[in-house]
C-alpha cells in the first residue's frame, strides 16, 4: 500500500502552547483515517499542516510524496478540503457553489458528475436555493460534494458532521464508504466516538498528543480490564455514589448508562452493599464489551 | 485562464446579490453627486445686503442701483446710520452692508478716489467671502466704466478681481472632481477590501487557498469586477454633472478617462494591501474610512485648498494620493489643460499604484496566520 500522508515528529506552537507534540503517523492509498479526540485536542490544526495551510515548527510531513512547505502549490492541486466551519458562499445558490468549485480546480460539474451523484442527489432538488439557506445536512452535503468535485487524491474532512442529525450522519458515513471505489484517501476528524467504527484506523488525540492508533477493532480491544454496565432509575444518583466508593477505578455516564471498572480485588459484591448502602436503588449491574470511547478515557486517565 | 473568468464570474455574483453592495456602488455616487449640486451650491443668487448711503449723489445711486441689478444681491433696506449696521447684520437675513462714505460723489471728483466699506457678517465664513468677492468684482467693473468715461484718466483706482476658469464662479465646477475622487477612493479602497476579508471572515478563503488558483489570480479576480463598475461610475457621474448642471469636460475626455483608471487602479490596489492588513471586515471598514476617507475630504484640496493648510498639514496631505488626482481632475475638467500640465501627479499616482501592489503582493500570505 502506498502512503499517501507521512508524518514524523510534527510540532506547533502557538507562542507558548504547544498545539501539537511529536504526531508522527502514516496514511496509505485508500484508507479512511480518522483522528477522534475532543475539541482543542489539536485535530484543527494538524488538519491545516496536512492541507499546507500551516507549517509545523518541528517534524517532517509528507504529502502525496511532496513537502507542503515547499511544494505546496503541486499538493493543492489534488486535495479536496472542508473546513470545520461551513465555508461556501452564502450568497450563491447550490449549483452556482458547485460549479465555481469545479472552475477553480478546472474541471466541470458534468466531467465528474458520477463521483458526486450519491451525494449531491440529495441536494439537487434544492440546487437554485441559497447555500446560506440550507439546514445542517444539506450544507454539510454541499460541502462535501464541492470538496470532491475534481477527483481529489486525498480527502480532508475536517469535523464534517459536527452539528449534523443523527441520520444524516449516519448517511454521511455510507456515502464516505462509497468513495472507496475510486480510490480517494479520506482522512476525517470526529468528535463522535461512535463515528470511530466506521474509519478502517484510527488516530486518539488528546492534548496534542496521539494516544494509540490502530484499527477500531484493536483499540478497543486494547481495553484489557473487565468493564460493567450499571443502570438505575437515579442515574445521577448512581454516579455520585459510584464516585465516592473507594473500590472505583473510573467510573463515566455512557448513554442510560454508567461504565465502570474497579480496582484489583474489588468484587461486585463489595459495590453492590456499597451501593445499597448509599440508598440507590432498583441497581442493575453486568459486565460489558468495552468501546473506542472507554479505551479513549482510559488512555486519558493514565496520562 | 477558465478558472480565472469562473472566479470573476463569482464576484460579480457576489455584487449584483447584494443590495447594500450595489448602494454603495451606484446609489451613493448618484446621490452625492445631487446632493452637493443643489444643497450645497456655493453659488451667490440674490444674497440680502443693505445700504448705507450717507451722500445720496448720483454716483453713489449709479453704483447701488449696479449692485442691486447684477442678479446676484437683493437690497433689504437703506440704513439710515451707523447703528442700524449691526442690527440688520444680527438679523441674519442680511449677508453684508455696502457703506458709501458722506460727499462720495464729491470725492471722487475732486480727489479722484472715495472710498465705499463693505461690512459682512464674519460669521459665516464662505457665505462673507463670497459676498465680498462678488462685491469688490462690481465695484471694479464700475471703475473701469468710470475710467473708460473720463478717458484714460483714472479714477478710484482698484486692483482688479476677477475669478479666473469659472468666472461665473460655479460652485459645481469645484465639488465634481472633489466628489469622483472621494467615490472612487471609497468604492475601490472600501469595497475591495471588505470583499476580501469576507472570505476571510466567512472561512472561504481558507479553501480557496487549499485551490490551484494563485495569489495573483485571487486579487485579481477580486479587483477586476470593482474596476469596471467603478469606470461605469465615473462615466455615469460624468454624465450627470452634465445631463444636471450642464458641466463639460473642458480639456480631453479620453485623457481625463484614462487618468481615472490609473486613479481607480491605485485604489483598487490600496483596496487590497488594506485587506492583507486587516484581519476582518471590520477592521477593513475602520481603514478605509477613517484612514482614507477623512484625509481624502479634509486633506486632499477637496474642500480646504492646500495652500492655505499650516505647513505640516501640507505635508501630511502629500502622503495621500487623492490630493493629486484632485489636481489633475480639476486641470483637465475645468481649465481644460492636456497631459504635459499634469504628468509630474500621473506619475505620483502611478507610483502610489506600483508601491501598492508590490506591498500587497508581499503582505499576502499564501497560508493561514
Amino acid at each position: 500500500m502506498e502512503t499517501v500522508v507521512e508524518a514524523a515528529g510534527i510540532g506547533k506552537k502557538f507562542g507558548n502552547l504547544s498545539a501539537l507534540k511529536d504526531i508522527s503517523f502514516q496514511i496509505g492509498t485508500g484508507e479512511v483515517f480518522g483522528f477522534i479526540g475532543p475539541d482543542g485536542a489539536g485535530k484543527t490544526t494538524l488538519f491545516r499542516i496536512i492541507t499546507s495551510l500551516m507549517i509545523p515548527d518541528e517534524g517532517k510531513i509528507k504529502v502525496l510524496g511532496h513537502d507542503p512547505v515547499t511544494e505546496f502549490e503541486e499538493i493543492r492541486k489534488h486535495i479536496g478540503y472542508m473546513p470545520g466551519r461551513f465555508s461556501l458562499y452564502q450568497d450563491l445558490s447550490v449549483e452556482e457553489n458547485l460549479r465555481f468549485y469545479a472552475t477553480v480546480f478546472g474541471t466541470t460539474l458534468e466531467e465528474n458528475y458520477h463521483l458526486i451523484r450519491d451525494i449531491y442527489s440529495h441536494i439537487e432538488p434544492f440546487k437554485k436555493r441559497m447555500a446560506g439557506k440550507l439546514s445542517g445536512g444539506m450544507k454539510q452535503k454541499l460541502a462535501l460534494s464541492c470538496a470532491l468535485i475534481h477527483q481529489p487524491r486525498l480527502l480532508v474532512l475536517d469535523e464534517p458532521t459536527t452539528g449534523v442529525d443523527a441520520v444524516s450522519r449516519s448517511e454521511f458515513w455510507d456515502m464516505l464508504k462509497n468513495l472507496r471505489q475510486y480510490n480517494i484517501t479520506i482522512v476525517v476528524s470526529t468528535p463522535y466516538m461512535d463515528e470511530a467504527m466506521r474509519c478502517d484506523r484510527v488516530a486518539l488525540i488528546q492534548d496534542g498528543q496521539l494516544l494509540q492508533i490502530g484499527s477500531p477493532g484493536t483499540i478497543r480491544d486494547g481495553f484489557s480490564r473487565k468493564l460493567y454496565s450499571v443502570t438505575a432509575p437515579e442515574k445521577y444518583k448512581l454516579l455520585l455514589a459510584l464516585k465516592s466508593f473507594a473500590g472505583t477505578e473510573s467510573v463515566f455516564p455512557f448513554g442510560d448508562s454508567v461504565h465502570l471498572t474497579l480496582k484489583e480485588g474489588v468484587t461486585v459484591q463489595a459495590i453492590s452493599d456499597y451501593l445499597e448502602k448509599s440508598g440507590v436503588v432498583g441497581v442493575t449491574m453486568r459486565e460489558t464489551n468495552a468501546g473506542i470511547e472507554d479505551r479513549f478515557l482510559e488512555l486519558m486517565n493514565r496520562k | 485562464m477558465k478558472r480565472f473568468m469562473g472566479f470573476v464570474n463569482k464576484e460579480f455574483l457576489h455584487i449584483f446579490r447584494d443590495f447594500r453592495t450595489l448602494i454603495i456602488l451606484f446609489g451613493i455616487p448618484a446621490v452625492q453627486i445631487l446632493l452637493f449640486g443643489f444643497v450645497v451650491s456655493t453659488d451667490l443668487k440674490n444674497a440680502q445686503i443693505a445700504v448705507l448711503d450717507l451722500s445720496h449723489d448720483e454716483v453713489t445711486r449709479k453704483l447701488s442701483g449696479k449692485i442691486i441689478s447684477s442678479g446676484f444681491f437683493d437690497k433689504a433696506e437703506n440704513l439710515l446710520n451707523y447703528d442700524d449696521v449691526d442690527r440688520v447684520l444680527k438679523s441674519k437675513k442680511t449677508k453684508a452692508v455696502v457703506i458709501f462714505e458722506e460727499d462720495f460723489g464729491k470725492r471722487l471728483i475732486h480727489n479722484g478716489k472715495a472710498s465705499v466699506s463693505i461690512v459682512s457678517d464674519g460669521s459665516e465664513p464662505n457665505m462673507a467671502t463670497m459676498t465680498t468677492n462678488y462685491l469688490t468684482a462690481i465695484i471694479s467693473d464700475f471703475n473701469r466704466e468710470l475710467s473708460a468715461g473720463s478717458a484714460g484718466s483714472a479714477l478710484l483706482v482698484q486692483p482688479e478681481v476677477r475669478m479666473f476658469y469659472n468666472p461665473s464662479l460655479k460652485g459645481q465646477y469645484m465639488f465634481v472632481p472633489g466628489v469622483i475622487t472621494l467615490i472612487m477612493i471609497l468604492i475601490c479602497a472600501l469595497m475591495t477590501s471588505i470583499t476580501i476579508t469576507r472570505e476571510k471572515e466567512f472561512g472561504t478563503m481558507e479553501v480557496l487557498l487549499v485551490s490551484p488558483l494563485r495569489p495573483l489570480q485571487i486579487i485579481l479576480g477580486k479587483v477586476i469586477p470593482y474596476f469596471i463598475l467603478s469606470f461605469v461610475d465615473v462615466i455615469l457621474i460624468l454624465l450627470l454633472s452634465w445631463l444636471v448642471f450642464g458641466l463639460p469636460v473642458k480639456g480631453s475626455i479620453l485623457l481625463l478617462l484614462v487618468e481615472s483608471m490609473l486613479y481607480i487602479f491605485m485604489s483598487l490596489s490600496l483596496g487590497v494591501l488594506i485587506s492583507t492588513v486587516a484581519k476582518n471586515m471590520q477592521q477593513a471598514i475602520f481603514i478605509s474610512l477613517v484612514g482614507m476617507m477623512l484625509p481624502t475630504i479634509l486633506l486632499s484640496g477637496f474642500i480646504f485648498p492646500i495652500e492655505n493648510m499650516p505647513d505640516i498639514y501640507q505635508w501630511v496631505s502629500a502622503i495621500f494620493p487623492p490630493r493629486y488626482f484632485i489636481v489633475v481632475i480639476k486641470n483637465i475638467m475645468v481649465k481644460g489643460t492636456g497631459f504635459l500640465f499634469v504628468w509630474k501627479e500621473t506619475l505620483i499616482l502611478l507610483l502610489f499604484t506600483l508601491a501598492f501592489i508590490g506591498f500587497s503582493i508581499r503582505n499576502f500570505k499564501v497560508r493561514l496566520q
